[in-house]
Formats: C-alpha cells, sequence, structure tokens
C-alpha cells in the first residue's frame, strides 16, 4: 500500500469528495463566496487554508494532552492567529499585490469554521501523524471546491483565467466578443457564488444518493 | 383518424418509457384527455390550471401587439420625430410599417423564450418522469414583454435557462417555486447584463447599432430621464396610452388597465393584490411629495427629480401596472390569505417606489419589490393565520369561561 495506510489515506481523500468540507459539511461558505471571483486569489486562500489547518491540527495534536478542556477554545484559537498572522505577513511580504486584493479575507480564516471544526472534532483526539492527514486533506477539499467556483465565475464573469483573456479581449472586441458575446456581470457578484456552490451540491448529490440527507 | 387519435396512439405506444410524459404533454394540450376518472364522486371542471394559464395569455395579448406597435413607432419616431398629442387610435401609431419593425424584432424574442423554457421543462420532465408542466407558458408570454427590444437572443436564452432551472426546477417545478420565474429571469439579465438592460440606447430599435454614428438615435424612458431630474418629456396622455420607450409590453397602462379588468372578471388575478399596491405607491409617493413640499429636499438634490413627480404619475411610468397586474398576482409566489394579500400587495406598491425613488441606478423598482415581497409572503401568510388562531382561540375561552 505504500506511504499511507488505508485508513490514514482515508484522511486525506473523504474531504476531497464524499465528506466535503463544504458541499457536504457546509463549512466556510462565507470565505467561498468571498474571494472567489478570481482564480489567483482563490488558489492563494486554498494554500493559506492549507498550511493554517495542516500545522494548527499538528500543534493542537500534541498539545492535546495538556490543554485543560474549560479554557481548549482560547488555546485554539491563540494558534490559529498566530499561524494565520504568519500567513498574511509572508503575503504582505511577498505577494503584496494580492494580500491587498484579499484584504481581510486572510485575516478571517481565523473565524473559517472548517478549521475550529477541525481542531475540535478531530486534532483534539488524534495523533499529529493522523491530525496533519486530517488537516491537510480538509483544507484540500476546501480548496478544491474554491477553485472549482473561482473557474466558472472567472471564466464566465470576466473572461478571463488567472488574468489571462481567455475567450478574447473584450474591448477590442476579438475572440468570442465579435459575436457579440458579453462577460456575465452576475458572475463577479456573491450571489452568484453562493448558486454555482449550490449547483456543484446539487450534482455531487444526484451522483451520490447516498449523500441526500433528509 | 383525427390528430387527437394519433396523439392517443403514440400516448399508448410510449407509455411507461422515458419519453412519455413529452407525448402527453402534446396530447393534454391540444386535447381533453381519453382518459375519464373512475370511482367515486368527483367534480369535471373546465378551469383547470391549463385553462387557467390561457386566460392570463389572453390578458397577455393586447399588450404585446401594443408592443410591437410601440417598437416600431418609437424607432421610426427618434428618426422622424414625435407626433404631439397622438389620439390612442392614431394612424401615425397604428400602421403596418410600425407593425412589421416590432414584429421582426419581437417575434424572436417570444420564440426564444418559449422555445428555451419549453426544452428545459420537457428535459426535466423526462428526467423526473413527471408530466411536463404548464407552469412556462404563461411565463414564457412575460418574459419577451419585460425585456427591452433590442435585446440579444441569446442573452435571452442563457436568461430563460437560469430562471427556468435556478428559479423553478431546482424548487420542484411549477407551484413550487419560492420567487416569480418571469422576474428572476429579468432580474438575472438586469444584474448579468446592465448596459443591455438599461440606459438611454437599448429601449429603441437598432438605436445601439447606430451609436456613434452620424444618424444616432436614443430613446431614455421616463424614469431614466426622471433619474436624471430632467423634465418630463412626455404627456400625461402619451403615458397612460403608452407611447412612450419602455420594455416591449410594459408602457401601456391602458392596455394593462383593461388586462387587469379581464383577469379580476374572470377572477384569474387578484383584485385585492393589484388594488393595495397601487394604493402602497401612492401613499408612498404621496409621502416623497410631502418631503418635497416640506422643503427638506431642494432642486440640487439627485432625489429631486423621481420625489417631485406628482404620486399619482407613478403609476403610468416604468413597469409598475405591468409588474402589479400580472407579476405580483402569481397565485404560486403571492400571499395566499386575504389578509396577506392585502399587505403583501401595498408593500410590492411602496416599496417599488421607494427603490425607484432612493436608487437610481434600479431604475425598476418593481421587479426587486415583487421579488422581495415573493420570500416574505410565507412569513405573511404564517402571522396572519396565526393571528385567526389566536382570535379564535380567545373567542373560545370567552365562551366557555
Amino acid at each position: 500500500m505504500g506511504l499511507l495506510s488505508k485508513k490514514d489515506a482515508g484522511l486525506i481523500k473523504d474531504p476531497l469528495a464524499d465528506n466535503n468540507p463544504i458541499t457536504i459539511q457546509v463549512l466556510g461558505i462565507c470565505s467561498a463566496l468571498a474571494i472567489t471571483a478570481e482564480l489567483k486569489a482563490a488558489v492563494v486562500m486554498a494554500i493559506s487554508v492549507l498550511f493554517v489547518l495542516g500545522a494548527g491540527n499538528v500543534v493542537i495534536s500534541l498539545m492535546r494532552n495538556i490543554i485543560p478542556s474549560k479554557i481548549r477554545i482560547i488555546v485554539q484559537l491563540i494558534v490559529v492567529a498566530t499561524l494565520v498572522i504568519i500567513v498574511d505577513q509572508v503575503l504582505k511580504a511577498f505577494a503584496y499585490e494580492l494580500s491587498k486584493t484579499l484584504g481581510a479575507f486572510i485575516g478571517l480564516i481565523i473565524t473559517n469554521c472548517i478549521i475550529m471544526g477541525r481542531f475540535e472534532a478531530f486534532a483534539l483526539g488524534n495523533g499529529p501523524w493522523k491530525s496533519f492527514l486530517d488537516g491537510v486533506g480538509n483544507a484540500l477539499g476546501y480548496g478544491v471546491i474554491l477553485i472549482i467556483v473561482a473557474f466558472f465565475r472567472e471564466l464566465l464573469g470576466s473572461g478571463t483565467l488567472f488574468g489571462f483573456p481567455v475567450l478574447g479581449d473584450s474591448v477590442e472586441k476579438t475572440g468570442l466578443y465579435a459575436f457579440g458575446y458579453e462577460n456575465n456581470g452576475f458572475m463577479i457578484m456573491p450571489p452568484m457564488a453562493l448558486i454555482v456552490v449550490g449547483i456543484i451540491i446539487w450534482v455531487q448529490r444526484s451522483r451520490n444518493k447516498a449523500l441526500i440527507e433528509d | 383518424m383525427g390528430l387527437k387519435q394519433n396523439l392517443h396512439n403514440l400516448k399508448e405506444k410510449y407509455k411507461g418509457t422515458k419519453m412519455a410524459p413529452a407525448f402527453n404533454a402534446i396530447h393534454t394540450f391540444l386535447y381533453l384527455p381519453n382518459e375519464i376518472t373512475h370511482g367515486g364522486t368527483h367534480i369535471k371542471a373546465a378551469d383547470d390550471l391549463k385553462r387557467t394559464m390561457n386566460i392570463v395569455i389572453m390578458a397577455l395579448v393586447p399588450c404585446l401587439l401594443f408592443g410591437m406597435f410601440n417598437a416600431g413607432y418609437q424607432h421610426n419616431a427618434a428618426i422622424n420625430g414625435f407626433t404631439e398629442g397622438m389620439s390612442f387610435f392614431s394612424g401615425d401609431f397604428w400602421n403596418m410599417d410600425n407593425f412589421l419593425i416590432g414584429l421582426k424584432k419581437i417575434l424572436p424574442l417570444v420564440i426564444v423564450s418559449y422555445v428555451v423554457g419549453l426544452v428545459i421543462e420537457f428535459i426535466f420532465a423526462v428526467i423526473k418522469g413527471h408530466e411536463v408542466e404548464e407552469g412556462y407558458l404563461v411565463t414564457g408570454m412575460l418574459v419577451p414583454l419585460i425585456v427591452p427590444v433590442d435585446l440579444p437572443l441569446w442573452m435571452l436564452a442563457v436568461a430563460v435557462a437560469f430562471g427556468v432551472v435556478i428559479g423553478k426546477e431546482v424548487f420542484g417545478g411549477t407551484g413550487m417555486n419560492i420567487l416569480n420565474p418571469a422576474l428572476t429571469i429579468r432580474a438575472f439579465l438586469f444584474f448579468a447584463y446592465p448596459t443591455w438592460m438599461s440606459g438611454d440606447k437599448v429601449w429603441v430599435y437598432d438605436a445601439v447599432e447606430r451609436a456613434g454614428s452620424a444618424d444616432a438615435i436614443s430613446g431614455e424612458t421616463v424614469l431614466g430621464s426622471l433619474a436624471q431630474s430632467q423634465p418630463l418629456s412626455y404627456s400625461v396622455s402619451d403615458m397612460f396610452f403608452g407611447f412612450i420607450p419602455g420594455s416591449v409590453g410594459e408602457t401601456s397602462t391602458l392596455l394593462i388597465l383593461l388586462g387587469a379588468l379581464f383577469l379580476i372578471f374572470t377572477k384569474i388575478g387578484s383584485w385585492r393584490i393589484m388594488l393595495s399596491s397601487v394604493i402602497g405607491a401612492l401613499a408612498m409617493g404621496y409621502i416623497f411629495n410631502l418631503v418635497v413640499d416640506a422643503g427638506v429636499i431642494g432642486e440640487t438634490s439627485k432625489f429631486y427629480g423621481l420625489m417631485s413627480l406628482d404620486f399619482w404619475k407613478h403609476l403610468l411610468i416604468g413597469g409598475f401596472a405591468f409588474g402589479a397586474v400580472y407579476m405580483a398576482t402569481d397565485p404560486v409566489t403571492a400571499s395566499q390569505t386575504n389578509k396577506g394579500k392585502w399587505i403583501y400587495g401595498f408593500l410590492i406598491g411602496f416599496i417599488s417606489i421607494m427603490i425607484r425613488v432612493f436608487n437610481p441606478a434600479y431604475p425598476e423598482g418593481v421587479m426587486l419589490a415583487i421579488l422581495l415581497m415573493n420570500v416574505f409572503a410565507p412569513t405573511i401568510d404564517h402571522y396572519v393565520v396565526q393571528g385567526n388562531v389566536k382570535r379564535r382561540l380567545k373567542r373560545l375561552k370567552a365562551k366557555t369561561a
């Protein structure tokens, strides 16, 4: 089986599909709506959450036996806050423009329910290696949805992918625009992100009926 | 063997297969089905869903025809100049030239709307294995009437697909939708392609094509020019008869009024909603007039143009009349209780004038007001019913005590 045992592999694979944090647990919706208008922002967000959740899960898991349960939420918050500040500072140092577009949403990773959720539900009760895998899996599951949503929103809303005009130039009227195609302004607005997430949920559940809850 | 028998045979042949709903739909749309009700008591009534829908469509046809003439008239008038003080039956308006221009532009809108909408309905019926629902018949007619005449057809197709799938099918189809599908389609167009849904070009056929050239023409809607505090350039009779630029079928308040009377007479549309939304609009308009009279808002304010408009003129301009008569009364998305209908209608009128005045970027307040109240309709009904329950309980207590 190689690197991971079957159970460990499940920790990574499950959140990608059948136990996806966004489409199944419906967590972290807020940031999924806010920063998915561009692919670049979505990718950076996904990587940031990957780092915070992966590292955070390990830290919490290592400390799980010495944290008094009465103050565990505070401890978790401090861990997340520390990691988020690191991410924020790194972005400011090396990708200033991007950190400006992402604005408050990097700081708001602290409030992303997926992170506190995984700390509470998994890291407090499992060893560091398992917690690391769980964190990475959930962050990847979150990131995949973010990128899918951002792909459609950027393509249909701005006609670009990662900033490259793939459908032609909307001002010069080349490519598709020569035939009268126009960007869909609704796609850039947050309500449409909710609808796109909804469609993903719809498609996923109609492919796998077991996911439908009453 | 007639068409009916042929269709019936087809129906029998495909019974139980995936495509059955599609054939059944055509059959029952054209004819009374061959099946008869079995068993005990049953009522045979002619006013089933399909007939109801057809009556609404009949009420819409005058607006559609007027819209065709008006499309041509606006185009020619923008080039040759407007006729002052036209009477309703003026030959300058009702002529073949105007009608043909309108027919050329509007018939494709109607066709695209129906084809896209019905194809989606058929697909969903086949996937889900239920009968094709009639819900799209009215929506399909409403949609071309509430869009600008120069709207590109592919945009309409995209919007109809969105509106029918997201606005209706995800909730379970006809009768289950929260939002009015026709308005969902219009709202989608409005937010997705704002340049094609507002401004001073799209309302007149050919104006977009000619923009920037020597024979450029334009036609600002009454709402649009008022939002920029320009004086009213149309007479009251023009606005009442509908000789003004605007979405295809919503300009003629006179014909909408006749349609409203027809709907009320046939008991299809709720007079409570229509009346209360008119009252709501007048109330809000009157409040704004008072504010202007009190001198709170000066002529320099960006709200002055619309706020100072005589309150009753709000009923004549924009899509208010059309929305109140044909959209607010949609039996699925409106309030169900009588008291609820009064509240629902009043708030639609009230809010649409408020949006109209305070947000010139969203000139058509009635669309957003109806969508908003669609969302609140179940809440209103809930409290009306609960209030009723409480009152009866109190009465019961008083009796037994």
